[in-house]
């Protein structure tokens, strides 16, 4: 890294002030969707000003969580150019697995958690190969997995579980520490979830989340520089799949076991990674972004049924969002492209794109 | 030219899957090509047949549609309430159920090229929009088809059903368009990479447009022979068979390339048929439902595994590339073999071969 | 080119080639089904009219026999419910008496949810019965999973290709499927219809608890009772548009209304996450005194958002899925347990038992349906010790082979 180092250290000159680097990254997709989900919440608290007590807040983040680790994970995915519909499959399958392995047995939570963690890794493992080496597109490998993965559970347990798992393990989901000033609980969730983030941000700074983006960006490009782009994407998979295990142990805690847990977990976490301006087919995009695309979705479902918008009209609303949301993002990146004289990669430009170079610190994730 | 195309492939899996279907309803009494169960796979193709029609041609263009199972509830409702049992009514019914269906496409279509969103949210966005709209206005099924209008659905020459005849002519259509008309030629070059195309003079928004406009078009005729079948229209009936991401498994497992710009409607048509006789040799054999699901997931994946790799291998053939290829054994994907990056324009299945 | 030429040349070869064949349309096509909607009381009247406006889900007529049925008697023996039935019009069987097993064709709708899961596994050790003492062969059963169109296209395979000697059918919508049944009764043989109706009188007959109706005055003149004026009321309800929830929400709406409660309704898919969101976002506006839901599946989430945000326990309705039972019980609130009664899943088969013995049997049947109270509760608890949450009090098959084990593993053929 000491290369990486010097010119960190050139870079470090020509930096603009502060200031301005935050409202440049603010104009950017992925800078955009924080005044989105400030805008959101603000419009939430007008509607109903007691969902800005810290208690009531922190409760929100707490039960955003599940699907903010989802749209982590598959951020991941999305952004070394692939897709991953399994998540949602994934989420159904652990929640069944652990009401049926665990039952009302305590001494078998830990034990069980293990598995479902390496049965996840493993799925992901399997999404991965089969994209990267059998050349398979991922959208129809998870697709596949979708469907096989939600029958097999379905048809172990005859569509139902036995019941929810202990209450021990269901605290990781439901409880919180107690009598913390102010916020009065601090849900477990939104420790996982603050712990996931500070990984994930971690992680996209590390050479392995750079060569990720390298990757979604142009794998032929990277594969010559001599990464391995099979192994490099088939993680990404399985930092997907583990994604949504900790999402299905959250909600196994947080709601209980029904086969409905994790429908169509798939859709609202793509949704979410992309609400972040993270681009469809890789290369662009903050993790932290996808996380505030989940945010974003979540405060908007709460507005519809603060403002009281009719139940069958919520989709109408929620899919006009969306694409209004997209194409303004779209619109910003397509811009930005136009302005540089050939299209992406000039090696006499400076690449203003805020994906993780190495050495800035400036947008980073 | 003695190698195998990926349709050439799809047809053997789907004559795999004759033989199979042979051993296996020959195993429980029954006749594979017998007149009723014939006419039950051939059925089971009609509605999915359009649906993945149109979605080869949005697929092809480098987009996706997620909208369809909307556009059929729609589709079906609008034709059955407006034909309200009067023979009459079935012509004005079917052209307000295509037109509506054709503003949606279009709606998608300037969405995806005007505002450059990924087609796989555009659609999904518009999905939601229409569904809100269903929900908020139907209420159960509604309408009513007269007695000339469902006879499409109940008719058959022999074991063949009308509305697959219908379906194969539609398919015959737009694989002319496909191949002779410029808008086709400019379908593929576009999906193949839109930059190239857009210099060599192809506007590059039409085919785009245009293919939504048709996906959503076949999606509304699909309703509308569903709305045959049933008597009525339904606000779930798209939903309910899961249309949207098995047209877009069926499109893959004819050899479309999911990223665009290659691909064969004979192909579609072809994976079309395999999940028909699938879903066939399936409930003849009475298998758990859920089991069913298990099944479809591992041939989607494994048939398109079949010659996924050995597609991947000529594409780079014809790129007439110098450089090596990349080291390892998953680099020679290097990105493009979804053709995200250095896709080869203009080049399909079975038309330049 | 030679791909694209070749399937050319084949779609014309084919559709040259058919047009010399004999065109075959389905005669029952000719029947159309509006003509057949005048035989109402048959099917589920309210939901056959095509309806614009969740108002037409309510029809008085059938709100008033339904409430009337509620607390009619019920001929046969109370120890078998699932033979019992209200008197009324009988259906001659004779002409279809038969000697030796006779084969039976089941097109159901799906086995999607726990509610249909359980029936299924009661209706196959029903079976084991039947095909015992000889009465049935086999019965072979296709799942449309969900889909009208396929049960459709299922309905006619067993026509063409079934060799049936009956046919019983759960149709997954009441308009959608009124043709097909249609072309099922033409060919002579008896049809059972069950669960969900159809907008037509051919079937032998019609299997189905009271109704929609009966469970939406049930729960809602319990709630009112033990609610004020101007409470709230949460209602939970599955999905839109299927009549069977819908006719119970369109009855339990009407008297809440005249009541004076206060009932907001929201779709949940029975997902508890969901259910967990809006009861949170309930509660986080205002008390919410009540829960009202057209099916117990996910009842324990709601209850645990109360328990989370440290709330007083709802007055609630539920269903009698043990897991609202169990909960009910840990936690003594105010509730009630309605039941669509599951046990109605054994009695096509011995419907089917009876036709093929020439014995009449009611042209509509109508199954006792009643709900569960708190005193019933902890009978019912403990004769279902051991089921797995999924499982529904009211099975009513304790007298069959394979109990309880069958159940408690939940083992679907």
């Amino acid at each position: 890294m000491s290369v990486a180092t010097g010119r960190s250290a050139v870079l470090e000159q020509n930096r603009s002030p502060r200031g301005e680097r935050v409202l440049r990254a603010l104009r950017t997709p992925s800078g955009a969707i924080f005044v989105l989900v400030a805008v959101l919440f603000v419009a939430v608290l007008a509607a109903n000003p007691s969902f800005g007590e810290p208690g009531s807040l922190i409760r929100f983040i707490g039960r955003t969580a599940p699907i903010a680790i989802a749209a982590i994970g598959q951020y991941f995915v999305i952004v070394s150019g692939e897709f991953d519909l399994s998540m949602g499959s994934v989420v159904t399958a652990q929640v069944i697995i652990a009401g049926n392995l665990i039952g009302q047995d305590e001494a078998r939570a830990l034990p069980v958690l293990a598995l479902m963690l390496v049965f996840g890794a493993f799925v992901g493992l399997v999404n991965g190969l089969v994209t990267t080496l059998l050349r398979v597109p991922s959208f129809i490998v998870t697709l596949g997995t979708m469907l096989a993965l939600l029958g097999l559970v379905l048809y172990w347990t005859g569509g139902a579980a036995t019941g929810n798992p202990a209450d021990s393990f269901r605290q990781i989901g439901r409880g919180g520490i107690r009598d913390v000033p102010v916020l009065e609980i601090i849900p477990y969730p939104v420790l996982i979830l603050a712990a996931v983030a500070a990984g994930a941000f971690w992680l996209m700074r590390r050479p392995y989340g750079r060569t990720l983006v390298a990757v979604g960006d142009n794998a032929q490009a990277a594969a010559l520089t001599g990464a391995p782009v099979w192994w490099i994407r088939t993680r990404a998979f399985m930092l997907s799949s583990l994604a949504a295990t900790v999402a299905g142990i959250i909600l196994v805690g947080y709601a209980g076991v029904h086969p409905s847990v994790g429908r169509g977990y798939e859709f609202t976490a793509i949704t979410a990674v992309v609400l972040g301006g993270v681009v469809l087919g890789g290369g662009r995009g903050w993790v932290l972004s996808a996380a505030a695309g989940a945010f974003a979705l979540e405060l908007l479902f709460t507005l519809l049924n603060f403002v009281g918008v009719q139940s069958t009209w919520r989709d109408s609303v929620q899919g006009a969002i969306i694409i209004l949301a997209v194409g303004a993002a779209a619109q910003n990146w397509q811009r930005r492209r136009r302005t540089a004289a050939s299209p992406t990669h000039d090696p006499n430009r400076p690449i203003e794109a805020p994906r993780p170079t190495p050495g800035t610190t400036e947008g980073g994730t | 030219m003695n190698r195998l195309t990926s349709t050439h492939i799809v047809y053997l899996v789907a004559l795999l899957t004759v033989v199979a279907g042979t051993v296996l309803v020959g195993s429980t009494g029954r006749n594979f090509f017998s007149a009723g169960n014939i006419s039950d796979i051939l059925t089971g193709t009609s509605i999915l047949g359009f649906i993945a029609i149109g979605q080869t041609l949005v697929i092809l263009v480098g987009s996706l549609d997620l909208s369809v199972p909307y556009v059929i509830s729609l589709s079906s409702l609008i034709g059955a309430g407006i034909m309200a049992d009067q023979a009459g009514n079935i012509l004005p019914a079917v052209l307000a159920a295509l037109l509506v269906s054709a503003l949606i496409g279009l709606a998608n279509g300037a969405v995806v090229a005007g505002l450059k969103v990924h087609g796989f949210i555009a659609t999904l966005g518009m999905g939601l929009i229409v569904s809100g709209y269903l929900g908020s206005t139907y209420q159960g099924s509604s309408g009513q088809a007269p007695l000339a209008f469902r006879l499409i659905g109940a008719t058959g020459l022999g074991p063949v059903p009308v509305s697959t005849l219908i379906m194969l002519a539609c398919a015959a259509v737009v694989l002319v368009m496909l191949n002779t008309t410029r808008l086709g030629h400019a379908m593929y070059a576009v999906g193949g990479d839109a930059s190239v195309a857009r210099m060599s003079g192809i506007r590059t928004t039409t085919p785009v447009i245009a293919a939504h406009v048709l996906c959503s078009v076949l999606a509304g005729l699909a309703g509308l022979l569903l709305a045959a079948r049933l008597g009525v229209g339904s606000p779930t009936i798209g939903s309910q068979g899961g249309y949207a991401l098995l047209s877009i498994a069926a499109v893959v497992l004819g050899g479309t390339l999911l990223a665009g710009g290659k691909g064969s409607l004979v192909g579609t048509l072809g994976g079309v048929l395999i999940f028909a006789m699938l879903d066939n040799i399936m409930s003849v054999l009475q298998i758990n439902p859920f089991l069913k699901d298990v099944v479809r997931g591992i041939v989607i994946v494994v048939a398109v595994a079949v010659y996924a790799r050995r597609r991947t291998v000529h594409r780079q053939a014809r790129f007439g590339r110098t450089s090596t290829p990349p080291p390892g054994p998953g680099d020679a994907r290097s990105g493009d073999d979804d053709g995200r990056s250095g896709r080869d324009a203009g080049t399909r299945d079975g038309v330049t071969a | 080119m030679r791909g694209s030429i070749l399937s050319k040349a084949t779609v014309i070869a084919a559709s040259s080639l058919l047009a010399l064949t004999a065109c075959t349309t389905d005669s029952s096509i000719e029947n159309p089904p509006a003509a057949e909607t005048g035989a109402a009381g048959e099917a589920t009247p309210a939901a056959g009219e095509p309806s614009e406006s969740s108002a037409e889900w309510f029809d008085q007529a059938v709100f008033d026999e339904q409430d009337e049925q509620r607390s009619a008697t019920f001929e046969g023996d109370p120890a078998q419910p699932y033979l019992q039935y209200i008197d009324g019009e009988m259906t001659d069987t004779s002409a279809f008496a038969a000697d030796g097993a006779q084969k039976a064709c089941f097109s159901n709708a799906s086995i999607s949810n726990p509610w249909r899961q359980t029936g299924w596994i009661t209706m196959n050790q029903q079976l084991q019965v039947l095909q015992d003492s000889g009465v049935i062969s086999e019965m072979e059963t296709r799942d449309a999973q969900d889909d009208d169109n396929t049960q459709i296209s299922d309905i006619d395979y067993f026509i063409a290709e079934g060799n049936c000697d009956a046919f019983i059918i759960s149709p997954n919508s009441t308009a959608a499927l009124t043709p097909a049944v249609e072309r099922a009764c033409e060919t002579g043989k008896p049809v059972i219809v069950f669960d969900r109706g159809v907008q037509t009188d051919c079937a032998v007959t019609f299997i189905h608890p009271i109704g929609g109706f009966a469970w939406g005055i049930d729960t809602a003149e319990f709630l009112s009772e033990r609610l004020e004026e101007g409470d709230k009321v949460v209602a939970l309800r599955i999905l839109p548009g299927v009549d069977v929830l819908e006719q119970r929400w369109a009855a339990a709406e009407r008297i809440f209304e005249e009541n004076g409660i206060d009932a907001v309704d929201y779709f949940t898919g029975a997902d508890p996450v969901e259910i967990k969101s809006i009861i949170s976002d309930e509660l986080a506006t205002g008390d919410v005194q009540g829960i009202w839901m057209d099916a117990g599946d996910g009842a324990v989430a709601a209850i645990e958002a109360f328990e989370d945000a440290g709330a007083d326990l709802p007055v609630m309705t539920g269903e009698d899925e043990m897991s609202f039972l169990r909960k009910w019980e840990e936690t003594g609130l105010d509730g009630l347990a309605p039941v669509y009664s599951n046990f109605q899943w054994r009695t096509p088969l011995l419907a089917l038992e009876k036709i093929f013995a020439g014995e009449e049997i009611p042209a509509e049947w109508v199954l006792p349906q009643s709900p569960i109270t708190e005193e019933e509760r902890g009978e019912f608890l403990t004769a279902n010790e051991g089921m797995p949450d999924g499982h529904y009090a009211k099975f009513g098959g304790e007298d069959l082979p394979g109990y309880p084990t069958v159940w408690q593993e939940r083992q679907i053929p």
